[in-house]
């Protein structure tokens, strides 16, 4: 454990669809600006943390973001609370323009001055979302869905991020793109959760990782050690 | 030759968009619309049973208009839009035949009319807490069960008249009344899916999840649509009973609610301009079929089967009449386009 405060806490995590265990007990903590991993094979339950930290799926369990009870808040409250999450596929409201998908992230805000400069913020960060700001969303390539992802959950505001495999379905120079934004973006202040299956990407970013089998945290340790360890180079680094 | 008509052709469309996307014209058709209607009812030129089309054209836009906020733009499926009409139309029947004094009439319809909207969207409202408390397609069912229940409740009460029915309404609804009432709840509709809240009624059918993880208050967001649209079906009973003279339960059973569905699904859905059309098509075409006795029925659900094999998205589907569009909408659109052609143009 790094000396940063812990801000998100997750423990005994247990989530089951009808009589499978996805996740068994499973305790993690994630510090004030960290980037943490989670990583694992097809399966391995990473995506369900996510969705649980969330609120999309039941749990037992105890999560608790700066020292609030997460437990029976619904998903819109959640955001509104600090935890902003990119779920796999992006979800993008294709029939809306990349402008009407961002606005919709800043919902629940009321601090105007600040959304206009988060605006900015972003068009910077992702100057290809500005030039496409009037276009819809469905008729962006993976890459900038990727992008419009992200931008929308820096619209929030949320100081906290979940990312579920952000490298998926990208090409290989994408994917180096997509992972130096996230550093960008941790950079700036935000703290990261990543779920991948890139290991190689995602340790290498990564201050601190978990890797999962069968709903199981099987190792845990900085970037550098998963990385070093010979059982996850063998199961997820290709020997 | 073939080329330089091609362009004063789509010239004189683009003319004819920045037209009628004016505040003007907008204001023109109003006008006319609300003169012509004061015009029939004061001087009685046009045929009585051609008046009573027009006012269930007007009827049915409200219906149709209202129910494409939840089954259009919303991408929930609601089929119990007649039940919430029922509502209305019978709140509204009690207050004139029963509780206004019947030399106020003329003056308290309107009073009347709103007090049915407004019932309607209470019920709406109950009906919406249950309904949207779980994703899913419960909505579907519940309203189904909706509309028996209202029918059953209405043929047990024999204050209105039980199965019988409710008479003695006077014709109040005029066709100014109905022009007015279907121009307000086109102007609200209208209104409420080009604001931010409409967007957020967008990404709800677009990926409710997203949409959650964005921090729309789904919830909330379906529970208004759904009282907004409840309002203007309570809105449509009232005109309806008091253009018909007489109300009884079956008319507000799973057939109507049926009939409004076919009016969205043929106008398309997610569009204003198209619930307008596909009410004023299938109510003229309704009674245009009327010599065909019986086989009406046969030719009505026939069309409609070659037009969802033709053309799924119904006649208008997802597409807008320039009228409806915000003038900001219709440029950030017209400025994509052109830039995606100049690119296109450079590239080859």
């Amino acid at each position: 454990m790094t000396s940063s405060e812990k801000i998100l806490a997750v423990s005994h995590l247990k989530i089951s669809y009808d009589s499978i265990q996805a996740v068994d007990d499973i305790s993690f903590e994630v510090g004030k600006g960290e980037i943490v991993t989670l990583i694992g094979a097809n399966g391995a339950g990473k995506s369900s943390i996510l969705r649980a930290i969330s609120g999309l799926i039941p749990y037992t369990g105890r999560i608790t973001y700066s020292g609030k009870d997460l437990n029976n808040i619904a998903a819109d409250q959640i955001v509104a609370a600090g935890i902003a999450h990119v779920p796999e596929g992006r979800g993008i409201f294709g029939n809306l323009t990349v402008m009407e998908n961002l606005k919709l992230a800043t919902w629940q805000r009321k601090d105007k001055d600040q959304i206009k400069k988060d605006f900015e913020n972003v068009f910077s960060l992702f100057p290809r979302l500005k030039e496409r700001r009037n276009q819809q969303g469905g008729m962006l390539s993976g890459g900038e869905q990727q992008m419009l992802a992200f931008g929308r959950a820096l619209m929030t505001d949320a100081p906290m991020l979940l990312l579920d495999e952000p490298s998926m379905g990208l090409s290989p120079v994408l994917v180096r793109d997509i992972f130096k934004i996230i550093q960008d973006i941790n950079q700036a202040g935000k703290t990261i959760l990543l779920v991948e299956q890139n290991a190689n990407m995602s340790l290498h970013i990564a201050q601190r990782g978990y890797v999962l089998e069968t709903g199981r945290i099987v190792l845990a340790g900085t970037g550098k050690e998963l990385k070093g360890n010979p059982r996850v180079k063998e199961a997820y680094l290709g020997g | 030759m073939s080329n330089s008509s091609d362009t004063s052709y789509s010239a004189l469309i683009e003319r004819w968009h920045m037209l009628t996307g004016t505040r003007l014209f907008r204001a023109v058709v109003m006008i006319a619309g609300i003169a012509f209607c004061i015009a029939v009812d004061t001087f009685d030129f046009v045929d009585l049973y051609l008046q009573l089309i027009l006012i269930y054209v007007g009827i049915n836009i409200i219906l149709t208009v209202s129910l494409n906020l939840i089954n259009g733009y919303m991408g929930e499926f609601s089929v119990g839009h007649a039940g919430f009409m029922a509502v209305g139309a019978y709140i509204a029947s009690i207050l004139t035949v029963h509780v206004f004094p019947p030399n106020a009439q003329n003056l308290l319809f309107p009073l009347a009319i709103l007090a049915g909207g407004m019932a309607a969207a209470l019920v709406g409202f109950l009906v919406a807490i249950p309904s949207f408390k779980t994703r899913g397609d419960y909505l579907a069912i519940v309203t189904l069960a909706f509309g028996m229940i209202v029918k059953s409740i209405l043929e047990n009460i024999d204050a209105v008249g039980g199965p019988r029915g409710l008479l003695g309404m006077e014709k109040l609804t005029t066709l100014p009344w109905v022009f007015f009432w279907t121009a307000l709840s086109v102007w609200v509709i209208r209104n409420l899916v080009y604001s931010n809240f409409g967007r957020g009624v967008l990404s709800i059918r677009e990926d409710e999840i997203a949409s959650d993880l964005m921090s729309v208050n789904t919830r909330q967001v379906k529970i208004i649509a759904f009282v907004v649209s409840s309002f203007f079906a309570g809105i449509a009973g009232g005109l309806f009973a008091h253009a018909l003279q007489f109300i009884n339960p079956r008319m507000f059973d799973i057939l109507k609610s049926t009939d409004i569905l076919i009016m969205v699904y043929l106008g398309g859905i997610a569009s204003i301009g198209g619930s307008i059309l596909g009410a004023v098509i299938y109510t003229i075409l309704l009674e245009i079929l009327r010599p065909l006795g019986i086989w009406r029925m046969v030719l009505m659900p026939l069309m409609l089967v070659l037009l969802m094999i033709y053309r799924p998205r119904g006649i208008m589907g997802m597409k807008e009449i320039r009228m409806f569009v915000p003038l900001r909408d219709f440029v950030t659109e017209k400025l994509w386009r052109q830039k995606k052609k100049e690119a296109g143009d450079a590239s080859a």
